[in-house]
């Protein structure tokens, strides 16, 4: 009876492997099975595994791409922008709010201290380290979700999460950093789960237009929508904070998410809400292997 | 829903006939339909199909989805290019073209 049962489900689970197109297959499970002796499950392990079939996806879509390259979005893909880039990034338009990010980043808080204070290395080389999972909390912590926290563990006001101050001292940090690798850890059942979450949203249609972010940074990455080159999503979180002309100022990854999730016509979510917490610790695990080239410019 | 059925009727016209190789003049009597198709097919807030597809006579568009030519000779069965712009999830389940007509856009 168990045998046959199982013999069904393997049947089933091929049939629905063989209907599915390529970047089905690559979403692969996105539930997490519950474990069962969770000291023998080796979550980094599996994670390595979805970051290796990801990367050969890009790799076989771009096969003239290098994998380093892929932190340039758009750009690593398409020659006639990427020229008139190049261009703009010998006089980048982040170079401003970097040094006004050093200025807000060393002035003392009310109570003497500052943000090196609650960094580790004095807050200088450490971007690649975020986001990353906390154990002891149970959730994602990105840097600008550090930042704030570091704020009001000094009795200071937590700063907007899209634009401005905080967008600019996220820009010092990360220019700080470049070059740098990232190594994101997913090493627990918890971490696990959040990660599985962030995963589950990117291959989630929502809105009325019905896209999910693998649709459009996956699945059509490279071709045009409108005068838009879809940028691979590998890489993504790599660059920001990201100055865009269209935004004529700097933006963090979640003020781009809320952008994505409109553009679609889905109600975007809270900066910092625990799905885009998750959604962004997915998609830097997914880049993990690649540098700190934060912040960048986009036209 | 009265609406969008209304709105999907022009775009039919409009992807049927425009986009084939008979020119406007030769259809007049359908024009006014045909302008209103046109209209809310390169419409950034309704039907926005230059985003994905190359249509006769449009700008900045997208090369993601098939350019939009000779559809008379392509869909000689009108009911499946109606559920292509309807839901097109029933001509494709994996597509990425948005289902217009069942999330009424
Ligand atoms: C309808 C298409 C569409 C969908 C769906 C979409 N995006 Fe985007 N996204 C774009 C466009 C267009 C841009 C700007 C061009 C570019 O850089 O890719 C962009 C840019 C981005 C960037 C910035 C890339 C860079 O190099 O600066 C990130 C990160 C991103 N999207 C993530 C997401 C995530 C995560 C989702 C899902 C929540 C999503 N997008 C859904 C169209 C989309
Ligand atoms: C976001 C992208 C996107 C948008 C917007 C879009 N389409 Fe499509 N369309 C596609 C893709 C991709 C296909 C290819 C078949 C498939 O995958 O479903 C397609 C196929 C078609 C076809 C069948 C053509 C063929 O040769 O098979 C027609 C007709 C069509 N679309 C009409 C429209 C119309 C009319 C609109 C606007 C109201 C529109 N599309 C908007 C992506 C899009």
């Amino acid at each position: 009876m168990k045998t046959k049962i199982t013999w069904c489900l393997a049947i089933i689970s091929i049939m629905i492997l063989s209907a599915c197109s390529d970047s089905e297959t690559l979403k692969g499970d996105t539930e997490v099975q519950p474990a069962v002796q969770a000291s023998t499950v080796n979550y980094q392990q599996k994670v390595n595994q979805d970051v290796k079939r990801f990367r050969e996806f890009f790799a076989s879509k771009f096969p003239n791409i290098e994998l380093e390259e892929f932190v340039n979005g758009a750009y690593a893909i398409d020659a006639a922008t990427r020229e008139q880039w190049l261009e703009i990034e010998e006089f980048p338009p982040y170079e401003i709010p970097v040094e006004e990010g050093q200025e807000f980043f060393e002035a003392p808080f009310a109570n003497g201290k500052t943000y090196a204070d609650c960094f580790e290395n004095g807050g200088i080389g450490i971007r690649q380290n975020f986001p990353y999972f906390d154990e002891k909390t149970n959730q994602v912590i990105t840097l600008e979700l550090a930042i704030n926290q570091c704020r009001e563990a000094n009795g200071e006001q937590p700063l907007d999460y899209g634009q401005g101050e905080l967008a600019s001292i996220s820009a010092y940090m990360a220019n700080e950093s470049r070059d740098n690798v990232f190594d994101i850890k997913v090493n627990s059942e918890a971490a696990y789960k959040a990660y599985m979450a962030g995963k589950q949203f990117f291959y989630s249609k929502r809105g009325q237009l019905n896209f999910a972010c693998a649709d459009c940074h996956l699945k059509i990455s490279g071709s045009l929508l409108r005068a838009d080159i879809l940028s691979p999503a590998i890489g993504h979180p790599t660059g920001m904070p990201v100055y865009r002309s269209n935004w004529g100022e700097l933006g963090t990854i979640g003020h781009r998410y809320r952008e994505c999730n409109k553009n679609v016509r889905a109600e975007p979510l809270d900066y910092q809400s625990e799905s885009y917490r998750n959604l962004e610790f997915y998609q830097t695990v997914m880049s993990n292997g690649l540098v700190v080239n934060g912040p960048s410019s986009r036209k | 829903m009265k609406g969008t059925r209304i709105l999907l009727s022009s775009l039919l016209v409009t992807v049927i006939a425009a986009f084939s190789s008979i020119t406007l003049a030769q259809e007049s009597g359908l024009s006014a339909e045909l302008a209103q198709g046109k209209a809310i097919a390169f419409d950034r807030r309704k039907g926005n199909c230059l985003a994905c597809h190359y249509i006769q006579g449009g700008a900045l568009m997208g090369t993601t989805g098939p350019g939009l030519v000779a559809m008379k000779q392509r869909f000689p069965d009108r009911q499946r290019l109606i559920t292509q712009v309807t839901d097109a999830r029933l001509n494709n389940k994996n597509t990425i073209m948005p289902p217009f007509g069942a999330h009424g856009i």
